[in-house]
């Protein structure tokens, strides 16, 4: 199996990558975990029913024509396809249906979004503790909501946007526990000018606050010291704002403090990575085209940096250009042209994020958990744990990561990486790009044995003979 | 601008050996500098799969495999940490009766070197110490005294220790060059000179960059042994496994994960310091695993990796004095099976340093045997 493109992930960037590939003639394989296009933004967007559809408001419904224009275009496509390894030649490693094969690419754009940030607080392991874009998956996907009113807590855009749309779908939220410092907004308004020039986003976000007013919802701001309370579940969550101790109790608490990059599969490629101080984790080095500073291998999307799905979009189409200037697929100045615009929008589109960037920064709880805090759930491993790591002599997260276990569990580091990284950091008194981040190794899942046993690699698949060298496979200086 | 660093003895790479042999020569009083270009236990001495085994050695190192263990026996007295040590038995697993034969074999030549550990299994007696074994296996051979340990806590613990007896680490430190300016070894690295009356090479895959410059070359070729580990699984098996026929190494961690090795290899760079792992013969190790293990259908694997390791032709290491250069000793190349004998090889360097002789036999082990021929 070869292609011309390889495209992980089936959100905006993904499709419009994909799809900007196709049109232009290159065979393209997207591959996605999901079993239908739209990534988690969109989630279930061709499928929806048009009563959910409207609850979800109307940028969740543009991803409809992004699924569309994907249909149309040619490019290959491979649901409920999970990528578990990608070697430096760009093969590229996938299970789909039970089965494991491999597929040559000669490029390869990298769309797979964005994480949740782990939060590690006190209780953060207990039943009943989920993600603010966990609840919203089973609202999007599955039409869910949850039986008894849930407490939404942390901060970001997400937590106010969920708390709409369990409203508005009938299940108002218990409370939202916003942890954004006091005073934080005024340090934000410095980039305020610049956001209004983003079409929308502000306007979208005092709509919300004035509706959750609206509906009865308790807005606690400036929270701190968020401890959730309960033995075998979640119980409870109390905080401290105003001045005073506070408990709301609930068996169900969305924890959220933004979302990251997902680096698996960049850290994997060994791609650079930079630590950006305003995102708070760590972000591909890209060039204008989105390449990494691994020759052919693009990464689009949140998984870029954080910009949110319309730029993702944008991204997208920006990274299938870059391929197509890389194997001289297209003209020059038409591509010029066209990436002009591109970048254009997504300047405009872009403006918002310093004010998103500097309202939401992540709580200084979840960045310095206390020591008692699980910081790693797969193999238990706490803050102070970590700490003592680095006073016997650990210099970084891998050799954390051997020592006491941390990031070696089913998860690969997901959930505890960038935690990981900002505690010895501070601790050593060193910057995070210092320190640095997991090595990440395959399966970037966990795969069966058995499948990995009759595993078909590209060379003994039968008909795979190698392609004639394509006409246009001459690089772009 | 001065040294760096002044010491009577610098040892070149951090690993399980260059640990080892400062920490034993700070045993015996000697000032050390360890000089590392990455990070200790970087590469082959934090990734290899741990195993403490006596098991199937060459005839040439069951002395000093013998030695070490007694060391491993009582480690955390050496290094104030029990470096995740466990005793276990190491079981070869005969898949018929021809590898059974082989095996038979091999414990008589054992026995004839007048060494006691290696032991005959018959289809009882494997199952009594495996009862998950396939039922095709038809018997083994076994050192019940043999064990494991955690790879990197093992290392960082010998660096530990060495550091609590004044042993100065410079990691991230690469060396570029080496001479003799009298009676005074000079390494010239990328963050200053270090200067010493003695130095040993434990410097791994790396190890001919050293025996080069003395003009000595050893036949180093970097590997890269790859591994897979497992969610955790029901416990079912206490013994370190290998097979007779094919490569495996297998042991199911007191956690219940399970460490699937045995010496297929993936793609090693030594000169970036990466590897890479090649899934088309890690099958094979997945395919072993089932076969010696049925219950090993049921797994899933959470993680595959590599480590650079340094192997010689003859797949036995160099241990022993340059046969170029004074005041010169060498310990690298241990050809994916060097973890086991990294107390016993460091306290032997450190008496070859300290008083320029021992009674350890490691004459097999010499530079020498790799003469140039031209």
């Amino acid at each position: 199996m070869r292609c011309d493109l390889a495209v992980i992930g089936a959100g905006p960037a993904g499709l419009a990558a994909a799809t900007r590939a196709a049109e232009a003639g290159l065979a393209v394989e997207l591959f996605d975990e999901q079993p239908a296009p739209g990534g988690q933004i969109y989630r279930a967007v061709e499928s929806v029913p048009a009563a959910r559809r409207a609850l979800l408001g109307p940028d969740y419904a543009a991803g409809a024509e992004l699924a569309a224009a994907f249909r149309a275009s040619g490019a290959g496509y491979r649901p409920g396809a999970l990528v578990w390894n990608v070697d430096s030649t760009l093969d590229i490693d996938f299970s789909q249906g039970g089965r494991s094969r491999q597929c040559r690419a000669r490029a390869l754009v990298v769309a797979t979004g964005a994480l949740e940030r782990p939060t590690p607080l006190p209780g953060w392991t207990l039943p009943g503790v989920t993600t603010a874009g966990a609840l919203q998956i089973l609202l999007k996907a599955h039409g869910c909501v949850p039986s008894e009113g849930a407490i939404l807590a942390g901060s970001g855009p997400l937590l106010l946007l969920l708390a709409d749309q369990l409203t508005r779908a009938g299940a108002p939220p218990r409370a939202v526990v916003e942890t954004v410092p006091r005073g934080r907004l005024l340090e934000a308004a410095r980039h305020l000018p610049a956001a209004l020039g983003a079409p929308g986003y502000l306007a979208k976000g005092l709509r919300m606050i004035r509706a959750l007013r609206r509906a009865g919802v308790p807005l606690h701001r400036h929270a701190t010291d968020l401890v959730i309370e309960g033995r075998e579940q979640a119980e409870a969550l109390s905080f401290t704002a105003g001045g005073r101790r506070h408990r709301i109790e609930s068996g169900l608490v969305a924890l959220h403090q933004g979302v990251v990059p997902n680096q698996q599969v960049t850290r994997l490629l060994r791609c650079a990575h930079r630590w950006s101080d305003s995102q708070r984790c760590f972000l591909p080095v890209l060039d204008p085209w989105f390449e990494s500073s691994v020759e052919k291998v693009f990464v689009a999307g949140d998984g870029a940096g954080i910009g949110g799905a319309a730029s993702a979009a944008l991204r997208g189409r920006l990274a299938a250009l870059g391929v197509l200037r890389r194997f001289g697929a297209l003209d020059g100045a038409a591509l010029e042209q066209e990436a002009g615009g591109l970048r254009r929008r997504l300047v405009r589109d872009g403006a918002v994020r310093p004010l998103l960037e500097a309202l939401y920064a992540p709580s200084a709880q979840v960045l310095a958990p206390a020591d008692e805090t699980l910081v790693c759930r797969c193999e238990e491993v706490t803050a102070g744990q970590i700490r003592q790591a680095v006073r016997l002599g650990c210099p970084g997260p891998n050799q954390a990561k051997s020592f006491l276990r941390c990031g070696m569990g089913p998860c690969q580091g997901r959930m505890c990486g960038l935690a990981v990284t900002e505690i010895i950091a501070a601790e050593r008194g060193e910057v995070p790009q210092t320190v640095d981040y997991y090595r990440i190794r395959p399966p970037l899942k966990p795969l069966p044995l058995i499948e990995l046993a009759s595993f078909e690699a590209a060379e003994d698949q039968p008909g795979d003979a190698p392609p004639d060298a394509p006409p246009d496979d001459r690089d772009a200086a | 601008m001065g040294p760096l660093a002044r010491a009577d003895v610098v040892v070149v790479g951090g690993g399980i050996h260059g640990c080892s042999a400062a920490l034993h020569c700070a045993l015996r009083g000697l000032s050390v500098a360890v000089v590392e270009k990455n990070t200790v236990a970087r590469h082959a001495s934090g990734v290899n799969a741990g195993g403490v085994r006596r098991l199937g050695r060459h005839p040439a190192e069951i002395p000093i495999s013998d030695f070490s263990m007694k060391l491993w026996r009582r480690i955390e007295a050496l290094v104030d940490d029990d470096c995740g040590f466990q005793s276990a038995a190491q079981v070869k697993v005969a898949e018929s009766e021809a590898e059974l034969e082989t095996l038979a074999e091999r414990a008589a030549l054992v026995r004839g070197l007048g060494f006691g550990h290696e032991e005959l299994l018959d289809r009882r007696q494997l199952r009594d110490l495996l009862p998950a074994v396939a039922d095709h296996c038809v018997g083994g051979l076994a050192s019940l005294d043999d064990g494991f340990a955690v790879p990197y806590r093992a290392t960082f613990a010998f660096q530990r220790k060495a550091q609590t007896l004044g042993v100065r680490f410079f990691e991230e430190t690469r060396v570029r060059s080496l001479a003799r300016d009298g009676r005074t070894w000079r390494l010239e690295t990328d963050r200053g000179t270090l200067e010493a009356e003695a130095v040993v090479n434990c410097a791994g895959a790396w190890g001919n960059l050293v025996a080069e410059s003395l003009g000595e070359p050893a036949p180093v070729e970097a590997i890269a042994p790859m591994m897979l580990v497992t969610a955790p699984l029901p416990a079912f098996c206490k013994a370190v496994v290998g097979a007779t026929g094919r490569p495996l190494s297998f042991k199911q961690m007191p956690n219940g994960t399970v460490v699937i090795g045995g010496g297929r290899r993936g793609v090693a760079d030594p000169e970036t310091d990466r590897s890479d792992l090649r899934f088309a013969e890690l099958r094979l190790t997945a395919r072993t695993a089932a076969e010696v293990f049925p219950i090993m259908a049921g797994a899933s694997i959470v993680r595959g990796w590599a480590g650079i390791e340094g192997r010689m032709p003859d797949d036995i290491p160099v241990i022993g004095p340059s046969t170029r250069a004074e005041r010169v000793f060498h310990a690298f190349g241990f050809s994916a099976h060097g973890f086991q004998l990294g107390p016993g090889v460091g306290s032997i360097m450190a008496e070859l340093v300290a008083t320029g002789v021992t009674q350890a036999p490691i004459a097999p082990f010499s530079i020498g045997r790799f003469k140039a021929t031209e």
